[in-house]
Parts: C-alpha cells; structure tokens; sequence
C-alpha cells in the first residue's frame, strides 16, 4: 500500500555498468537506487503499525505518561525558550517523566527532520517545519485517536486546520499530524512617541489611513516602515504584502493556495491590486533604502532604537520589544480595506509532531494535551512565548506581565471572531520563500519587477516545485 | 658447484610469497605506504564522487524511494534559466576571485621582490597573507558589517564628500557581485602573492642584475624576466583561484546568501538549496556534476598551458 504512489522503474542496463564502473573503482557504493537501502524500513515500520494505534502505556483511563518512568526524546528549535520551559514544569507534575532534549537551528532542522524520524531513535516530540512531505513518506503519526481521546475535537476548528493533510497531500483538511504549543498572530506593532509625533491617536481603521499615515511620517523625516528583507531572513516584504491581500480579497483563496488545493492560484485580481499598493509604498520610500541588505535581527534592534514608527512582524518578537521598548511599543491587526470590513491576520501554531516510530507516543500527546490545557502550562505559554496558548474555547486566557502581550492577546481574539487566521504564504511550499517571494520581492525592491510580474513570477514557482 | 648454486637460488624462490612473484619488492612497500591515504581518499573523495553522479539520475528527495530518471535533471540544470544564472555568475566572478587577485599580486610580489626585502618584506607579506588564515565565514560577516549602509566604508565615502555614492553595497543589485568580488580580492590577493613571491626568489639574482646593468626598468624587467619564469607559479595561481570562483559557497552564503534577487546566487548556494531546502538531491547533484565538469573544462587548458611553458 505504501509504496503505490512511488513509481519505482527498473533502471536501465547501462545503469548496471555505470554501477559496475563505480564498485571497479573500489569504492562501497551499493549501486541500488538511493534511499532504497533505508525506506524498507521506514515506511513498512509505520504501514506495519496501523497509524494510531496506542502503544502500550494507554490505561483505561485514556492515553497518558502512566506512573513508570519514561524518557522522552524530544528535539527542540534553538533560541526559543518556550518548550524547554514547558519541558521543566511538566516534569514538575510528572516526576516519572524525565527528557532527553535536543536542540538545532530551525534551518538545520528542516534538512534533518526526515532523517530524525526514520532513524533508530525517532523522537516522541519534534518541532516540524513542513509537514506534507513527511506525511506522504509516512513519518509522522496520525494524531486522530488523540483528537476523540483528549477531546481536542472542541477546539475550535481553526486551531487544527493547519495541521490537517488530507490523503490527497493538500493541508487544512484531513487527518491531523501535529499540534501547536501555542498560536502565533502577526500584524503592525508601532513606536508609540513617534506615532504620536505623526498624530496617530487611534490605529488606523482603513489602508487608506495607514497610508496616510505613512507618508506623513515621510514628511516628518521619519522611517515609515522598519522591516527586514535581506536573503539570509527570507522576505520580510511578504508580511505587508499578505495583509494587504487580505485586506482586499477574501482569506480562503489565500489559504487554499497555501495548502495547495487543486488549481489554486496566488495571481487573483485582488491580489494584484495588494501587490501594486507595496509597490506604490517602495516608490514613495516607506521601506529603508537597504531594506535589501537588512537581516531580520538588524530590523528588531533598529526598531528597538527608534528607527522606524511601523513594524510588520508576530508576537514571538513581544518579548523582545518588551526589553528594548517597554511600554513604547503599540500593536495594531493590519486594518480592512474598507471601514468595518472583517480583520486578517497570519497566525501560525508553534507546531509538534510525533515520529510514526515514537516509542512514547502517548505520553507526548499527553504532553501536547497538557500544554493547551494545563493552567500553569498555559500561563508560561503567554510569559514566555507571548502567544495565544490556544485550546478548549472556555479557558480563560492568561494575563501577561509584557503589556504588548495583553495587546497582542486582544488583537488575537478580534480576529478569530472575524474567523480571519491565514497560514503564510511564504510556507505554501518547503522553497515557494527562498525561491520566490524573496527574490522576486527583493527585484521589486530593486526596480527589476513590477506588481503583475511578482504574482506570475511566484505563481510559476509554486507550480513548478508542486509538480515534481 | 653448479648444482649448489641452483638450490640455494630455489631455496630464495621458496621463500618468496607466491602471490608476490613477478611484483618487485619496492612496488609492494610503495604502494603499502600510499594505502592509508588511498583508503581516506576513496572514502571520503571518491566515493562521494561517484554517489553524486550516481544520485543525478534519480529523482530522489534524499530519504525516500528513489525513481530512475536518467539524464532528465542534467536536461532540467541546462533548460532551466534560475540554474544556468548561476553557471554565468560565476564565471563573473573569476574576474574577481582570479583574474584581479593575480594579476595585482603579480605586481605586488614584484614590487615586494624588488624594494621590500628584509623585514619590510616580512612584514608585508604577514599581512597580505593574514586573511588566508581568517575563517571565511568571519571574513564574510565582517565584510558584511563594513559594506551596510552604516558601514565603514560609506562613512569613509561620506568623510570625503561622496555620501551620494553611499548605498548598502550587499543589497544593491548593481554592485551585490562586485561587493562579493572585492571580498574574494582580498582573501585571494595575499595566498597569490606569497606563492609568487616565492617563485621569484627562485629566479637567478643574476638575471636580473645583468638586465639592471643594461639599464632595463622595473616594467622591463617585470615582463622580460619576472612573467615568463614565473608561468608555472601564475598556473598554479590560476587554477586554485578559479577553483575558488566556481566552487564558491561560504563567502556568498553568509555575505549575500545569493541575493538580491538572484544578482549573486552561485552554482554552490543553488546546489544546497536544491538538497537541502527543496529536497531535490537529483537535481542538486546533476547541477554539482555539471560544476564539477565546467571547472575541468576551464582548469585542464590552464594546467597544460603552464606545464608546456616550463621548459
């Protein structure tokens, strides 16, 4: 069953004398086809193993840690403080409970992660990057039985959405894979004094006072935008210009794209007009001169400073400008196109996930069950991770001490009532970010692309990576 | 006698290991020494070698099964535009990691040669040489700290009247590979000028003392005697530095990481895109085949040129 979708051809002959060439020359190489050594394994393990089936330690009472010891092996994003955190408290309520942690770049760990989770140790508890491709090759468990087991059926629907990847490889439906620590939203945050220098008394209700707003900070000599947009941090561009999709066309086509629904397309008449108002905003100078050249850390610490009155970024960063800003800091959800129109905002899950092959799998989705449940889980979720901790709709969400978490928190809970969370555009595809938006923005930067041309330019990427 | 003779000769034979026979003694030992780095060098050179030629007939996502795909990615690294940019950007930047690195430590060992001797000469080949020995990595972050907007180099652009000039070197499309070019410059110029400094004083003193008392100038004496006794070091030069410009990776990956737009994506930063990000081993190693072949094509000419010369 697993390996119907592979199409596995018998190589041609000159392959065999290619193979024997390469042994001739001494060497180990197995002359069978890459990967053919290690997927037997792999993928018959988790076919073996119908998807979901408790693994021993489940009592009666649902899936748990049970009261032996248990080690999980889990790997953790380097820099973020968040799960590690939540690892120490839960040890705290489960002494039987110890962790074997391991941590990597983000960007080591989206090379790494299949690796991880076929290998002889395979986590119980790993931070995902992608996850169709790890679906489709059957690494990930299918966490369906803890849906019904935990209840997290009554979440709201939204929270799981995006870790939902339906047979057919396309996300936002089907069986669930991950879950989120916590769930993230982004929008503007704003440099209090300067915004009160340029009259801002209220977040703006409209684009087209946010643009006013704009180029009377320009007038004012100030740095109206401060955002980061240099290769090594990917695009930040494609913040402004997301919200401004969404702040001129509906959400669902900009998430079906995303999770790459059949003929689903980023080129929409409405998106146009989204990508010529950032184009209009490069021209009248509302971006740093070397945007190109700023890396996301620069943008923060310039930000921090006092350099730029508007931001576009995610709540992950509150704690950040909490330090450098404290209460100068403002946050505001990218304002509708017309006045009263409904909010949009990309919010992501911090996502888990949990090896095919884990040998704890119950006690990790205890644990995941744990952080959006638990009242003290829940509260180091907001302390430290600035995010909504998400979960079952009547807990209450915790107070922060960062008063831009408060203010973040608010915004989150505006926009859910407008139904308006979108996944990222630049996460459509494991490349559609380092191969399309960042340098097709970045030419739009430089005067080598126009508005039309970057929505053909990405559109053709995103076809081209979804067809091999 | 004789018969004595022919049994202690049978008795050497005896003693002689007979899959040895017909293998000269000095050739066994020989290669019994070259052995353990042969192991290392088709371990972790040939082997790999072959692996890639082999991945790039497949199209593989570095984990799962793999599907034969024959000679298609090699069809996609020279169809697709993204790909063959790369190829063009780093034959631009052999101008810059070879050509000017060479060229100017020609003239700098020279004059180095000439008028620096002593301590002088330590001196300022210890510092030409000093960014060899700098991580090329912490090379890359500095330049990169210098050529921002609020670098050094635009403050000093700044101090004498050219502020207009000022931009944000890195990010600009225009000047992105150049900036990147002069990164190369610096870490190439010095590892040049010390291997042709060397060469020089192998030159006979009295070439140059007998062209001294001909009244021949340093530009005479530069191109009379210097150059051409020089070819076998220039080609040495040559090929290591062009090497560099191909295969670059390190220094564009932390200075610009290929951007802006494409304006510096080299075949090095490509490849492990393809692996690594899209997980598209195939293509990354067809494309890390084609490199491999390019930089023959280029090398083996320049190889042949500078032996021939060398008489």
């Amino acid at each position: 069953m697993v390996s119907i979708g592979f199409d596995r051809r018998t190589p041609p002959k000159w392959s065999g004398r290619l193979c024997a060439l390469v042994v001739a020359a001494g060497l180990v190489a197995a002359c069978a086809p890459p990967g053919a050594v290690s997927s037997p394994a792999g993928s018959q393990g988790a076919a073996a193993t119908p998807a979901g089936s408790p693994s021993g330690t489940a009592t009666a009472a649902g899936p748990s840690c049970g009261t032996d010891p248990v080690e999980l092996n889990a790997y953790f994003e380097t820099g973020f403080d968040l799960p590690f955190k939540l690892s120490e408290e839960f040890t705290k309520q489960f002494p039987n409970v110890t962790w074997k942690i391991s941590q990597d770049q983000f960007t080591n760990l989206m090379s790494a992660t299949p690796r991880l989770l076929a290998g002889d140790n395979p986590p119980d508890l790993i931070r995902l990057p992608s996850m169709v491709s790890l679906v489709k090759d059957n690494l990930l468990k299918n966490l369906d039985e803890y849906v019904t087991a935990f209840g997290w059926d009554k979440f709201p629907a939204a929270q799981l959405a995006q870790n939902r990847v339906a047979t057919d490889g396309t996300r936002g439906s089907g069986s669930l894979y991950a879950a989120g620590l916590n769930y993230s939203l982004t929008g503007v945050f704003y440099n209090k004094q300067l915004a009160q220098q340029i009259g801002m008394t209220t977040p703006p209700a409209t684009v087209e006072e946010f643009e006013g707003l704009l180029a009377k900070a320009k007038t004012a000599k100030l740095q109206p935008i401060m955002i980061w947009n240099a290769t090594a941090s990917g695009g930040g561009l494609a913040f402004p210009l997301q919200n401004l999709m969404a702040a001129y066309g509906p959400t669902q086509p900009i998430n079906d794209w995303i999770f790459q629904k059949p003929g689903a397309t980023i080129d929409t008449p409405t998106n146009l007009t989204a990508a010529q108002h950032l184009q209009q905003w490069i021209e009248a100078g509302y971006f740093p001169k070397d945007v190109n050249a700023i890396e996301y850390t620069d943008a923060q610490s310039r930000f921090g400073k006092g350099e730029g009155v508007f931001m576009f970024n995610g709540d992950w960063q509150n704690a950040g400008y909490d330090k450098d800003m404290s209460s100068n800091a403002g946050f505001f959800v990218f304002p509708p196109g017309q006045a009263g129109g409904s909010l949009a905002a990309m919010s992501a899950p911090l996502t888990y996930g949990i090896a095919a092959k884990a040998k704890n799998a119950d006690c990790a989705a205890f644990f995941l069950n744990w952080v959006a449940t638990n009242d003290k889980a829940r509260e180091i979720d907001v302390a430290v991770g600035g995010s909504n901790p998400g979960g079952p709709p009547d807990l209450p969400v915790p107070q922060a001490t960062a008063p831009i978490t408060n203010e973040t928190l608010a915004a989150g809970a505006e926009v859910a009532k407008d139904n308006g969370a979108m996944d990222f555009i630049a996460n459509a595809t494991g490349s559609i970010f380092a191969q399309g938006w960042t340098p097709e923005l970045q030419k739009m930067v430089g005067d080598k692309q126009d508005a039309a041309g970057l929505l053909k330019a990405v559109q053709a990427e995103y076809e081209k990576e979804l067809a091999q | 006698m004789t018969q004595a003779r022919a049994a202690a000769a049978g008795r050497r034979e005896a003693r002689r290991i007979p899959w040895l026979q017909g293998i000269r003694r000095q050739t066994v030992v020989g290669w019994l020494f070259v052995l353990p780095a042969l192991l290392f060098y088709a371990a972790f050179v040939l082997q790999p070698l072959a692996l890639t030629v082999q991945y790039s007939l497949y199209r593989w996502d570095g984990f799962g099964p793999a599907t034969w795909v024959g000679l298609a990615n090699y069809a996609s690294v020279l169809r697709e535009p993204k790909l063959l940019e790369t190829l063009f950007n780093a034959f631009r930047l052999v101008l810059f990691f070879s050509l000017i690195p060479v060229g100017l430590g020609l003239v700098t060992a020279s004059v180095i040669h000439r008028v620096a001797t002593g301590r002088l000469g330590a001196i300022s080949r210890t510092v030409l040489f000093l960014p060899q020995v700098i991580p090329l990595v912490a090379a890359g972050i500095i330049w990169g700290r210098l050529l921002s907007l609020s670098g050094l180099i635009n403050q000093g652009l700044a101090a004498i009247g050219l502020g207009d000039v000022a931009r944000a070197w890195l990010g600009d499309f225009d000047t992105a590979l150049p900036a990147v070019g002069i990164i190369g410059i610096w870490v190439l110029l010095g590892f040049c000028t010390v291997l042709l400094l060397t060469g020089m004083t192998k030159i006979d003193e009295a070439l140059f003392e007998s062209a001294r008392i001909d009244g021949a100038g340093w530009s005479q004496e530069f191109r009379a005697i210097t150059v051409p006794n020089l070819r076998h070091e220039i080609g040495v030069c040559i090929t290591v530095t062009v090497i560099a410009a191909l295969a670059a990776f390190d220094i564009v990956y932390v200075a610009t990481g290929g951007g802006p737009g494409n304006a510096t994506a080299v075949p090095g930063i490509q490849i492990y895109i393809l692996a690594f990000l899209e997980r598209q081993v195939g293509l990354a190693s067809a494309l890390a085949v084609v490199l491999v072949v390019l930089v023959l094509l280029v090398i083996l000419p320049i190889q042949r040129l500078s032996r021939e010369d060398v008489r």
